[in-house]
């Protein structure tokens, strides 16, 4: 699905990424962890190309990066469902049309049926109507689930997507990764909360990759 | 059922609602396109009408001559029929006649009365002629007529009238040097509105990319709103400045420059391709100020 070799990425001052190398399979659900400022949302830009790296190859779906016009990253992003930590809506549309968003811009049409139905798993079904500045932290977090889930993505990249919310609410968008992923969808959360891991452990096969000292590693089985 | 929320069919619609509405801003596209029509249909007027002139002019006073015969009073008949002898074998002459003294008379009236006693003043004797097309050969026919009739000399008006069709011509060239500096000046502004509008919602341009929004579906919500701003501010000041040229006084026989301002017959067609250029430019410079700024975001 999305594979790193030997990828670095520096800002203007240090590096901030050195030799990072590993693949996300298909399937798999991982978790990304380490102090904040690690790099944990570089690593994540670089996965869905917002990012390019400063050397290293990333390939995404069998296709180098560095190889990909922009209409290419469009394309690949419809593929890519993106839960960003600040959600990212527009706010003047309600949150029906926020979640149909990805399949406006591709000039599709959403089907009705479906989006009632994420609209219900999510739990946001009497908010249809809301517009996104009205909605709480949690439900803004749900809301960006559903929206990247719409288009049935290969792939679920979620940057401290319970970075904002409660516990309980936590453990509820914890459940819907989880049955994403049980449905097939390759899973990568970023997060810091290590508590979070602990309870996903319980449920499911999830590996956690860890930032430290530039580089990415595999933790062990022990956290 | 009550989801989603009902939505407008077209998708070009929708590409149209992803921009949040610009509020009073983007009034200032419209008024801006519509000012510039409307200047442009006075600086369109004042080119047509100076190329009329210039045309007018020129052939006016191009298509006759005057041959002016000032001779001692025996010589006066013989250098006449000399003249009209050297007409008759020019070729690109088209008709020629000496004047009379009841129309010699009539031209003087004016300046000296009606009781000139023409017949004993050392009046010039006129021959007027009129040229065919193609025309003649000034320069030769001066040289034969110097030698006929040595009292001759051709007045073929170029002295008048080249100035005139010069300053014509000079006015129709300003005209068209406005239209294309208001034609530049409404790109720079639409240009600057449209990037103003990109870097605004630039929050909007990062959520859409993120969600895989081409650059193309991106560029064409700003693009049509841009357009269509255009071609309704156009249309508006363009239809004003026809009504405006339409209600300037009629030319009369007297009239000048100023009063011939104005368009006649098909020349009406002209501003009416206002609004679809306004739109045009819109729609080039829009595009190009948002694939500048897509560009620089991922």
């Amino acid at each position: 699905m999305i594979a790193f070799e030997n990828v670095a990425y520096s800002y203007g001052g240090g590096e901030l990424l050195t030799d990072v190398s590993l693949r996300l399979a298909p399937g798999s659900f991982h978790f990304l962890t380490g102090p904040s400022g690690a790099g944990k949302s570089t690593f994540l830009k670089l996965a869905y190309a917002e990012l390019k790296p400063t050397s290293g190859r990333v390939t995404l779906f069998d296709r180098e990066l560095a190889s990909l016009t922009r209409d290419d990253v469009a394309r690949s992003r419809r593929r890519i469902g993106i839960v960003h930590q600040d959600c990212k809506f527009l706010d003047h549309m309600t949150l029906a049309a926020n979640m149909a968003l990805p399949f406006t811009v591709s000039d599709r049409e959403s089907d009705p049926q479906d989006m009632d139905d994420l609209l219900s798993w999510v739990g946001l079904k009497h908010l249809a109507d809301a517009l996104p500045p009205q909605l709480s932290g949690g439900e803004r977090q749900r809301a960006a689930l559903a929206r990247a889930v719409i288009v049935d993505p290969d792939v679920i990249l979620a940057d401290e997507p319970t970075g904002n919310v409660d516990w309980e609410m936590s453990l509820r968008i914890l459940t819907l990764l989880v049955e994403l992923n049980r449905m097939g969808k390759t899973i990568l959360v970023a997060t810091h909360d290590l508590n979070l891991i602990r309870q996903a452990k319980a449920q499911i096969q999830a590996r956690v990759l860890r930032i430290a000292g530039h580089r990415v590693q595999l933790a062990g089985a022990d956290l | 059922m009550r989801l989603p929320k009902a939505k407008p069919a077209s998708p070009a619609t929708r590409a149209l609602q992803v921009v949040p509405p610009s509020g009073p801003t983007g009034w200032l596209t419209t008024f801006t396109a519509g000012a510039m029509a409307f200047l442009c249909v006075f600086a369109l007027a004042l080119s047509l009408a100076s190329g009329r002139l210039a045309d007018r002019w020129s052939e006016a006073l191009a298509r006759t001559a005057t041959i002016r015969l000032s001779a001692p009073v025996e010589q006066v008949q013989i250098q006449t029929d000399a003249i009209l002898a050297v007409l008759a074998t020019t070729p690109g002459v088209a008709s020629f006649r000496a004047l009379d003294e009841a129309e010699t008379r009539a031209l003087l009236e004016p300046w000296f009365g009606p009781d000139l006693p023409v017949e004993a003043l050392p009046i010039p004797r006129l021959v007027e002629l009129v040229e065919a097309d193609p025309g003649y050969d000034a320069q030769g026919l001066r040289q034969r007529l110097a030698a006929e009739a040595p009292g001759a000399t051709l007045d073929d008006h170029t002295r008048w009238r080249r100035p005139l069709a010069e300053a014509a011509a000079r006015l129709r060239l300003l005209g068209v040097l406005s239209i294309a500096l208001i034609g530049a000046a409404m790109a720079a502004m639409i240009t600057l509105a449209a990037r103003a509008a990109l870097a605004t919602n630039a929050g909007v341009i990062r959520v859409l990319r993120l969600v895989g929004a081409k650059d193309s579906y991106i560029a064409r919500a700003f693009v049509r709103r841009f357009t269509l701003r255009a071609l309704g501010g156009a249309g508006v000041g363009a239809a004003a400045g026809m009504a405006g040229v339409a209600a300037l006084p009629a030319t009369d026989a007297a009239g000048g420059f100023l009063t011939g301002l104005g368009f006649t017959g098909t020349g009406w067609l002209w501003p009416l391709a206002l609004p679809p250029l306004a739109a045009l430019v819109a729609f080039l410079a829009t595009r190009r100020a948002a694939f500048q700024k897509l560009r620089e975001l991922t």
